[in-house]
């Protein structure tokens, strides 16, 4: 599961959904995997707003990753006056599009149930007392 | 023809043998490649995308959004939700793009608010309209499909649902279920009065009006069952009224009744009487 998900991913029990610390989830012995992907500048670039940079930054300690920097990179750093793209739009296609939790857990921060992780597929399904 | 939604659960029916039938048959792939590109046309992507696949199955409808071309707004970038998890395998072996989660979509979409550009859905969401278990009801399950679905949309976001409703009434309840939810929603028959007949469900976030989403196909009929918008200022005619009474008397004479002559004092009260 990419990065990129993860920055969306909250947990599916119904009570937690109003809390704030069901987001984000916190991958727990999580073993990560680089998948190649055609960079896509466009698409970089319209979900940048829709990012959560806190989110991401945590996510990024916690899966032991480079530190990010403070501030979510504006849309005029991801690409120079040629339209060529730059060094901080490939960083976050990579971290964003390639990095990817291929197993492990993922934990909600409110209930702290588990969300396991197999191959990529991260397991939603709740039995019916979790409703 | 028996429909697979009476004979088992969709975790269950879709096992290893089912799926692989369901994704190497030409076929269903044919028949999954239109109603995909169908969908993509109602949803009139300008941008490469983040897209909801509700149903992803093998990713044989998450397959055609990947490879949308540049010009045509592509490539989109997609995240799929199945209940059954050897259709997980199945895209798995054929390697696709996009991400996936073994969900149930009857509990909800667990994706914080406005996450998605568009949603789509092949074939799926007619599996609500079945409780499996006693503590579940269909409306229960299309209320936290719904609801989820339209929180995790972006405000002007679509989604386009192509469902196989047994029957009218099925039809009516996920369309009712949409609207109760929020979503402006409207339906889309392709080939309708055959056998063949698809249902598209076009669903749009804060936008209100679903038919401009058709306005630039061809042979597209629009057919508006809204109640229309009463205006305002108009005095509506009441019974009882002037007006109302003309009208009255006007139809009675036109049937050759007697009516009695209209002067200035028809319709008038009487004065009190003391």
């Amino acid at each position: 599961m990419k990065l990129l998900t993860l920055n969306f991913l909250t947990c599916a029990r119904k009570t937690c959904k109003s809390t704030a610390a069901a987001f984000p989830l916190h991958p727990k012995e999580a073993e990560l995997e680089q998948v190649e992907m055609e960079l896509n500048p466009l698409f970089v670039k319209n979900m940048l707003p829709r990012l959560d940079w806190e989110a991401m930054k945590t996510l990024a300690t916690e899966l032991g990753l480079p530190n990010l920097p403070a501030e979510t990179p504006v849309a005029e750093e991801l690409a120079n006056e040629s339209g060529e793209p730059t060094q901080t739009l490939r960083d976050l296609h990579t971290l964003l599009m390639e990095t990817a939790i291929a197993s492990g857990k993922l934990v909600c921060g409110n209930c702290g149930h588990e969300y396991a992780v197999k191959e990529g597929i991260a397991n939603f399904l709740l039995p019916s007392h979790m409703v | 023809m028996s429909r697979p939604e009476d004979i088992l659960p969709p975790d269950l029916f879709y096992d290893d043998a089912e799926s692989r039938k369901y994704t190497t048959s030409s076929r269903i792939r044919n028949i999954q490649a239109d109603m995909t590109n169908r969908a993509l046309a109602l949803l009139d992507l300008e941008h490469p995308s983040l897209i909801l696949d509700l149903g992803c199955g093998s990713g044989l409808s998450g397959e055609i959004l990947s490879d949308v071309s540049a010009e045509e707004g592509g490539p989109h970038t997609w995240v799929g939700m199945d209940i059954s998890a050897s259709m997980l395998g199945q895209a798995l072996e054929r390697d696709t793009d996009g991400d996936m989660l073994l969900a149930d979509i009857g509990q909800g979409v667990p994706f914080r608010a406005g996450t998605f550009d568009a949603a789509i859905s092949i074939s799926a969401i007619q599996w609500l309209c079945n409780a499996e278990t006693s503590d579940v009801s269909p409306e229960g399950r299309l209320k936290r499909f719904f609801d989820g679905l339209y929180a995790s949309l972006k405000r002007g976001g679509k989604a386009v649902c192509q469902f196989y409703p047994k029957n009218t009434q099925q039809r009516n309840l996920i369309s009712q279920a949409a609207i109760k939810a929020g979503f402006g929603a409207g339906i889309l028959e392709d080939d309708p009065e055959t056998k063949n007949v698809k249902y598209y469900l076009v669903l749009s976030v804060g936008g209100g009006d679903v038919t401009g989403a058709v306005r630039e196909m061809e042979n597209v009929d629009v057919q508006d069952a809204r109640r229309r918008e009463r205006k305002r200022g108009k005095e509506v005619e009441r019974k009882g009224s002037k007006a109302w009474i003309t009208r009255k008397k006007a139809q009675m004479e036109a049937k050759g009744k007697v009516v009695k002559n209209s002067s200035k004092y028809t319709g008038r009260r009487r004065r009190t009487a003391f």
